[in-house]
């Protein structure tokens, strides 16, 4: 049985449909990648994932779980076994780093306070910034505070993992930086699910890769398939323009 | 509460209240013009200016803007006519409201030449335009297009809180009106209920006019609500 | 001139002096009672305004009336409204309540406009980030949103409570004894018109001018992001 099932997924915005029946699964551990061009829809199953974009059908399994997102109460179950990084790291602005980390462990799943205190600062030196705990966001670079957005997210013991473009804004030289923290996390077997432009980096930490356009799936399969023997001429046009260089 | 509404005489009386609502209209635009023209040459001076004009215009502006518009009506209105100057109370309110409008639009007109960018004036002086056809392409619409929704705003501030305070120095506008005739047969409620009702269409139209005016004249989107 | 200056001594003799500091302070009161219920009562309507859902667009549909039928009525008008009002329910209200309440409703319908100005400044994205945490609206709203939203709403909100201070004096054609209405007194009494009023808007401005400094100063320091704020408390202390 899959960890994570996503079942014919369909999304609106207003009349335009943005997911026309996404389905795509992993094994827990595993990593998906979603690539494709933009526009395509990438980030949207994400944010259908995280019940931030209503879905119009479909439904999504987790751990055996199946939920399709009707109700507040499904959402709010689909978002307690799943954590996101966005491309903008979003980290609250009024806040310390350590406030980021702690603020739903300890306010929405009651942990116990000394618990999430000691993983909080675990999952900092994860990231290399032990030091910057008590620092606000705007103190921080892009590569930090998309680090800090990364143990974030960990820190709520999510059993998925999705990463919307986390190095998209970021400038070149601090991309490394996170790419390094994603990979120790797949190392410990996390499962996850990536929107990515860094083809080279997909290739490396994936186990599936699933290309996408205009709200639909057009090819899915492992890293050398999809990159070296596309079937679809969509799919061979994409990856030509975008692994030339 | 056992109070009967009775808007019957308010009707009957309608007449006297619609050349209220035209008066207050008058004065509302005559302040606004009046004042717009004190605030071009102020805002102009405090931007421009040597610095003794620039003091002095700062003076007003800081004073007006912090005192009263009542105060600064009373004080045309009682206060003058002791150094022989006897104004009838329409002067007095017109002048005073020109006065108090001229400050707040030194402001609001000055950050509009404040917002006009050298790097747009240089692209046009590249372009070979005179100093006239910098003035005219590029300095007016981008200050009418930046200040234009503050103008409109403070129009309606003018229309509504400015000419109402003539009331007080027995000014006849449509707050006026409503004083004058409730007091005789002691239907306020009523009378101020329809004349609230009155000013909001009143302003309403004047909202609708403004953002038709400005989207025509200086394709700006100006907010009706 | 020579009338004025021989009334002088007499106008700003003590007991006089003492009416214009009580009429100051009743000024003052005024003002800041209303603006502080008003304040309040504008967070509510903002809340209820933004309550999601179809059951609440006739509610959402009042919450907008309500801002724009009051940003369009001269304040004197309300004043009478409100002081007839309450005088046909309750007939021995006193007129400083009656002045409070018409500053209140006033100070709603801006206030409100401040405040929704204030939320809308925070960006979608922080909203979200906390939704997908699994807060609720509540939790977002005072935790997230309100707390970057401050900066925001309080120069603004200061600089309306400010204004306001001129703004109450209509209401002394009600008969508050504020300290317009002690300027109208003193005038009857047959002091120099001039004397008064100018005494009176000095006055005013001395309220005025240095709370609307106070604003902008608040405004510059809030603009400051907090990063650097929290760096110079400690360069200080």
């Amino acid at each position: 049985m899959p960890h994570l099932a996503v079942k014919d997924v369909r999304a609106k915005y207003g009349s335009l449909e943005v997911l026309k029946g996404i389905s795509f699964s992993i094994e827990k551990g595993e990593i998906a990648a979603l690539v494709g061009p933009s526009g395509s829809g990438k980030s949207t199953v994400l944010r259908a994932l995280m019940g931030l974009t209503p879905i119009t059908g479909g439904a999504v399994d987790i751990a055996g779980e199946t939920m399709n997102y009707s109700s507040a109460k499904e959402v709010r179950a689909a978002r307690d076994r799943m954590a996101v990084v966005f491309q903008q790291y979003n980290l609250f602005q009024n806040m310390t780093v350590m406030q980021n980390l702690t603020l739903a462990p300890l306010k929405i799943k009651k942990w116990n306070k000394s618990e999430v205190m000691s993983e909080a600062r675990r999952l900092l030196g994860l990231v290399g910034l032990s030091d910057k705990a008590d620092a606000f966001s705007d103190q921080l670079s892009g590569g930090q505070q998309q680090r800090v957005a990364l143990a974030r997210a960990l820190a709520l013991k999510p059993q998925i993992l999705l990463l919307d473009e986390v190095t998209s804004a970021l400038d070149p030289e601090l991309v490394n930086e996170v790419l390094d923290a994603i990979r120790k996390l797949a190392n410990e077997g996390m499962t996850m699910v990536i929107v990515s432009h860094e083809m080279a980096f997909v290739r490396e930490v994936a186990d599936k890769v699933v290309f996408m356009d205009a709200g639909q799936i057009i090819e899915a399969g492992t890293p050398t398939e999809l990159f070296d023997t596309p079937r679809t001429d969509r799919a061979r046009d994409f990856f030509s323009k975008i692994l030339r260089h | 509460m056992d109070y009967k509404f009775q808007f019957g005489v308010v009707w009957d009386n309608f007449p006297e209240l619609l050349e209220g609502a035209w008066l207050t209209f008058q004065l509302g635009c005559f302040a606004f013009a009046g004042g717009a023209i004190i605030g071009l040459i102020c805002a102009a001076l405090k931007t421009y200016g040597p610095w003794p004009v620039r003091f002095v215009v700062n003076v007003y502006v800081v004073f007006i803007t912090n005192t009263p518009a009542l105060i600064q009506i009373y004080f045309l209105y009682f206060g003058l006519p002791e150094v022989g100057l006897r104004w009838s109370n329409e002067a007095c309110l017109i002048i005073g409201l020109t006065l108090n409008a001229g400050a707040y639009l030194t402001l609001i007109l000055r950050a509009g030449f404040l917002s006009v960018r050298i790097t747009e004036i240089e692209a046009g002086q590249t372009l070979g335009m005179s100093l006239l056809q910098q003035v005219r392409y590029i300095i007016v619409p981008h200050i009418a297009k930046s200040i234009y929704p503050a103008l409109a705003n403070f129009f309606i501030v003018v229309l509504v809180m400015g000419t109402s305070v003539g009331a007080l120095i027995g000014v006849d506008e449509l707050t006026g009106q409503a004083i004058n005739l409730s007091s005789v047969n002691y239907r306020w409620l009523e009378y101020f209920t329809v004349v609230a009702g009155m000013y909001v269409v009143l302003t309403f139209v004047a909202s609708i006019g403004l953002a038709l005016l400005g989207r025509w004249a200086f394709r700006v989107k100006a907010r009706i609500f | 001139m020579e009338r004025i200056l021989e009334q002088m001594p007499r106008f700003f003799s003590g007991p006089n002096l003492i009416l214009l500091l009580e009429s100051a302070g009743l000024t003052l009161a005024m003002t800041v009672a209303g603006c502080l219920i008003g304040f309040g009562l504008a967070f509510v309507l903002v809340f209820l305004r933004q309550t999601p859902g179809l059951w609440a667009l006739p509610l959402r549909f009042v919450c907008i009336l309500y801002v724009e039928v009051f940003r369009r009525i001269p304040f004197i008008v309300v004043i009478y409204l409100v002081l007839f009002f309450i005088q046909t329910v309750t007939p021995n209200a006193s007129l400083f309540t009656i002045a409070v309440i018409a500053i209140c409703l006033y100070a709603v319908a801006y206030t409100a406009d401040i405040i929704r100005g204030g939320l809308e400044s925070v960006p979608l994205a922080q909203i979200e980030a906390a939704q997908a945490m699994n807060l609720s609206r509540l939790q977002t709203n005072l935790r997230i949103v309100l707390p970057q939203a401050w900066p925001v709403i309080i120069p603004p909100a200061i600089a309306f409570a400010v204004s306001f201070i001129k703004d109450t004096a209509l209401v002394s054609q009600v008969g508050v004894f504020e300290l317009t209405f002690r300027g109208k007194e003193l005038n009857n009494q047959g002091y120099s018109g001039i004397l008064v009023f100018g005494t009176i808007a000095l006055c005013y401005f001395l309220m005025s001018f240095p709370l609307s400094m106070l604003g902008q100063y608040l405004e510059k320091r809030l603009a400051t992001p907090r990063g650097q704020r929290r760096s110079r408390k400690i360069w200080f202390t």
